[in-house]
């Protein structure tokens, strides 16, 4: 049975043998104390615990430790026949769409939203009114008055299964509307229902006490918790410990029912995941892991130390780059040592050049752009022999709040970001003005209407109609690509000297990207500002960008102006996503070109080239050693390749005849280019 | 916009208005489901006849229904809820006199319960965030279960217990005084406060994993700013909505905490009002209170539409 996989997690543990526990009392101790309870001591009224009475007695000399015990059996009975009522009520409630049709469902469901907004106490108080003070009548209450709650819960959940197919093919064949119910709707919502009235039994437990604490539930000479607090309150200078003993008895049952009903949700809704209260598996030794981030030698996931070396190609003719990128580093500690998804990455942009990064989802590529922006979070950690931006070094730990404000600052000003998701990417509770003008305010201090005109001049400037307007609304407001736009007119609200666009259209429809992708271009030569796109799509880099880094496996397998990239692209891979770019001469009759087999796995590397397992080229070598990236023959170190066998002439030819053969046929999702 | 605004007013409205008219129709029709004779069941079963007949003459409770409902409504509308039965006083004077006790109670355990829980989720979220501090954060999920699961009432009398009567420092009932304040402003406030802040925690922590919150971080503002500007309004709505219909159980706590402290409010004054069966000072009391819920949840409504311009007022 599914419910008894909740014995597998500790709550879950605890939680039953509590209630066990609990549940033995109620059975058990009436039928050994119960005359003992009631024997009066009158040489003993109302004294302290004693040796002979742990928690002391009552006003009639009766033992308090032996009548909290025989109480159980009243209070959990009563507490459990409150949650019947409930739960019964509330699966007719809940039920009534299937039960009686739409129009009288419709009113069950008005009434019971109606009724779940009154608290459950008041609703008791006005039943004890009219059934008369007592604890069936009490019973009564605390049931009906919970019963709106599960009303609701089952008219959720019986919506959700009504419109399955089976449920529709009993009402074809004509079943009746109860049978339909008790056969087909009520065993799929069972679960959620049981644990439910788990979790309500421990809160009819408590109310019930909170109704004979008031005197409105069990009356003398029966008692239960609550009138046991009730009559302990009145004496509470006399002994306390008469009125907190069954309060704590309330507490440890009510938790009991509690506990099993959040440790059977938990085990029920997450079958194999035992997350019981924060005891998730732990990070395992993050201080090692730290250690391991930066000794290839101890991570064999790492690739090797040849990266270090690697000057970052790009024209040296530029003479101080925007970013420069010298062995970057993004792992993750994790169980089985450190997975490294970016695995040293060299790369320099000089301003107002624009440099395209293009790969498979999995290829590093994006957490190369969030490193680079230092946007990653913890647990993934960053290093790098070199991560300079605009001069400043930001591999230096800022020592002095001073400095990292100047470092915030200069990142907030220089540093623009354009993320995936336009529709995700701003905050839904402000305006958009607000949103543009918030970071400059922050860093420069300057008056709102100063920035807010800016603002205002920032969006017209990318192509938004009546900015004014638009400036006052709500992101929800705003299409996806106008978002964009904003997220770009953000990104110029300093004084920019990179932007650094993560796949800023894959979210987008087909014809606004275009136009998004014209606006970044338009902008980087407006105000020479560089540009760094990451995209998935090959075609789109090689639209806007000077120069083009091809990453795969974490690391870039070639670097080339974009101009090389049709007739001089060296490596496998850049040549097989070239191919796999659909334009004017492909026939559209034939399948897609796709590259054959899945991107690398992180946690399956092995020593040799990563791309050898899909690589049509790969020999002995590829699968022993990785290659370096060095520069390619006739480049003079603008085209750097990391190949055994590079793609020239000669080559070329063998490629086009193993393409030929191992190509099945696939589309290009095939390929998992997203 | 202006549109949208209309007819969300409208919308809530109406819901308002017809939650209002069962609420006052099920208090009228309340003396009229008693089984049996409501006013035998008032006066138990020695009471001479003509007695009997006397009080339900002066209850009205021999005309026609319909007569019946339209003076009860005609006299909530002019505030004459008629006389209470077991203290010979006119209702609405008895609810004028405890009616501001209550108030007072329940609005300083709210705005305490609030004041607690933001803070406190808050803190404990951006501390235990991406796994840190786990003791922190077990030792906060096993206090607050705890601390939600005691009753309020129990709380009191453990206050009482601790602070009244073995400390002697504050007063163990109502004294009119500020300080006989503070034991049931805690007690009402605890629960409310542990829950709510367990629910801040949990949207804190889910908002801070938004793509919007890394759009702030690459505006490169401080930690601060990014938690109290763009993460905790987004939670907020989200624990809001969660935390609107604990509000209602505050009202009703405030019945049990009343009488833990023999408090002169409204709580205490309907349990006794129940078991004299008191019929028109229950049906007050019980619309005030239902009132109150009521006007609390419509007003969250309105707060949550204000600070989620997609939500509430966006819809249909
Ligand atoms: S090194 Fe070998 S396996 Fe890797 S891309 Fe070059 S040819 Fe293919």
């Amino acid at each position: 049975m599914r419910l008894l996989t909740v014995l597998r997690t500790p709550m879950g543990v605890v939680a039953s043998i509590i209630l066990v526990l609990v549940l033995l009392t109620a059975i058990v101790a009436p039928l050994l104390w119960n005359d003992a309870a009631e024997a009066r001591n009158t040489a003993n009224l109302n004294s302290g615990p004693s040796a002979e009475h742990p928690l002391g007695t009552d006003v009639l000399g009766r033992d308090l430790l032996l009548r909290t015990l025989v109480a159980t059996r009243l209070t959990v009975l009563l507490a459990l026949g409150a949650t019947g009522v409930a739960l019964g009520l509330g699966i007719l409630f809940g039920a009534a769409p299937v039960l009686l049709g739409h129009r009288a469902g419709r009113l069950a469901v008005s009434a019971v939203n109606i009724a779940v907004a009154f608290p459950g106490l008041l609703l008791a108080l006005v039943l004890a009114l009219i059934l008369g003070v007592g604890e069936l009548s009490a019973m009564w209450a605390i049931g009906i008055a919970g019963a709106p709650s599960f009303a609701r819960l089952c008219q959720t959940l019986v919506a959700s299964v009504a419109e399955r197919d089976y449920i529709a093919a009993a009402r074809l064949a004509g079943k009746s509307r109860f049978r339909i119910l008790l056969r087909h709707v009520l065993p799929n919502i069972a679960e959620p229902l049981i644990v439910n009235a788990t979790i309500a039994a421990g809160a009819a437990l408590l109310a019930f006490a909170g109704l004979s604490f008031l005197g409105l539930g069990v009356q003398s000479p029966s008692y239960d918790w609550g009138r046991m607090m009730m009559e302990g309150l009145d004496r509470i200078y006399l002994n306390p410990i008469a009125a907190l003993a069954p309060g704590v008895a309330v507490v440890i049952a009510g938790l009991a029912f509690n506990l099993m009903g959040e440790a059977l949700a938990r085990s029920l809704s997450t079958p194999r995941i035992p997350v019981a209260w924060g005891m998730r598996p732990r990070r395992p030794y993050p201080q090692k892991a730290e250690e391991r981030g930066d000794g290839e030698p101890a991570d064999h996931l790492a690739g090797p130390g040849h990266a270090d070396s690697s000057e970052p190609a790009g024209p040296a003719a530029y003479p101080e780059a925007v970013l420069t990128l010298r062995d970057l580093r993004v792992s993750l500690p994790g169980h089985l040592g450190c997975l490294t998804p970016v695995r040293g990455i060299s790369l320099r942009i000089a301003p107002g050049e624009a440099v395209g990064i293009v790969g498979e989802s999995g290829s590093g590529k994006s957490l190369t752009a969030l490193a680079a922006a230092q946007l990653v979070e913890e647990p993934l950690a960053v290093r790098a022999a070199t991560l300079k931006f605009c001069g400043a070094d930001l591999m230096l730990r800022p020592q002095s709040t001073r400095d990292r404000s100047r470092y915030q600052r200069l990142l907030g000003r220089s540093l623009a970001v354009v993320f995936q998701d336009p529709m995700t990417s701003f905050n839904p509770t402000m305006r958009i003005g607000a949103q543009l003008v918030e970071g400059m305010r922050f860093h420069d201090g300057v008056e709102r209407s100063w920035a807010q005109a800016r603002a205002v001049d920032r969006l017209g400037a990318v192509g938004i109609e009546e900015p004014e307007r638009r400036a006052a609304m709500y992101p929800h407001e705003f299409s996806g690509g106008m978002r964009q736009r904003a997220m770009i007119a953000m990104g110029l609200m300093g004084d920019p000297q990179l932007i650094i666009a993560d796949e800023p259209t894959t979210a987008l429809d087909v014809t606004v990207q275009k136009q998004v992708l014209e606006l970044l271009d338009e902008v980087r030569s407006a105000s020479s500002v560089a540009l760094m796109l990451i995209s998935h799509d090959i075609a789109v880099v090689r639209q806007v960008c000077d120069r083009i880094a091809v990453m795969y496996g974490g690391r870039i397998v070639e670097e080339l102006p974009a101009d090389r990239l049709a007739e001089q692209a060296q490596h496998p891979y850049t040549r097989a996503l070239i191919a796999a770019v659909p334009d004017m001469n492909t026939d559209l009759d034939e399948p897609l070109a796709t590259i054959p087999g899945r991107p690398v796995d992180l946690s399956q590397r092995s020593a040799g080239c990563p791309f050898a397992p899909r690589c049509p080229l790969a020999t002995q070598r590829c699968h022993e050693q990785d290659p370096a990236l060095i520069p390619a023959g006739d480049s003079g170190g603008a085209h750097r390749v990391a190949c055994w066998h590079p793609v020239v002439d000669a080559g070329r030819a063998a490629l086009a005849e193993a393409d030929r053969s191992a190509g099945e046929p696939a589309s290009a999702e095939g390929s998992e280019l997203s | 916009m202006q549109n949208r605004w209309t007819a969300f007013a409208l919308r809530r409205g109406t819901r308002l208005i017809i939650s209002l008219w069962v609420l006052v129709s099920a208090a009228f029709l309340m003396i009229h489901l008693v089984p049996g004779d409501p006013v035998r069941a008032m006066l138990g079963p020695t009471a001479a006849p003509a007695l009997v007949d006397q009080t339900r003459e002066n209850l009205g409770l021999n005309d026609p229904l319909w007569e019946q409902y339209l003076r009860f409504l005609r006299g909530l509308f002019t505030g004459d809820l008629g006389t209470s039965i077991t203290m010979g006083l006119p209702v609405s004077e008895v609810l004028a006199a405890r009616l501001p006790n209550t108030l007072t109670l329940g609005l300083l355990g709210f705005v305490l319960a609030i004041c607690l829980a933001l803070p406190v989720g808050a803190t404990i979220a951006v501390a235990t965030r991406k796994g840190r501090r786990r003791g922190l954060e077990l030792s906060f999920a096993s206090t607050s279960v705890v601390v939600a699961t005691i009753p309020d009432f129990l709380l009191g009398v453990a206050l009482v217990a601790i602070f009244g009567v073995t400390l002697e420092l504050l007063p163990v009932a109502w004294t009119g005084g500020a300080e006989s304040y503070v034991l049931p402003v805690i007690a009402l406030a605890a629960g409310p406060a542990a829950v709510l802040s367990r629910i801040v925690r949990v949207e804190l922590l889910s908002t801070l994993d938004e793509d919007f919150v890394r759009t702030a971080r690459a505006k490169r503002l401080s930690s601060r700013r990014i938690v109290l500007r763009h993460a905790l309004p987004n939670a907020v709505t989200a624990a809001l909505t969660l935390g609107g219909l604990m509000l209602g159980t505050l009202v009703a706590s405030t019945v049990l905490v009343e009488n833990v402290f023999a408090w002169p409010g409204l709580g205490s004054t309907v349990v006794g009002a129940i078991l004299g069966r008191d019929y028109p000072l229950v049906q007050a009391i019980v619309l005030v209170y239902g009132t109150g819920v009521l006007l609390v949840n419509t007003l969250v409504d309105v707060v949550l539409a204000l600070l989620d311009p997609r939500s509430t007022i966006g819809d249909q």
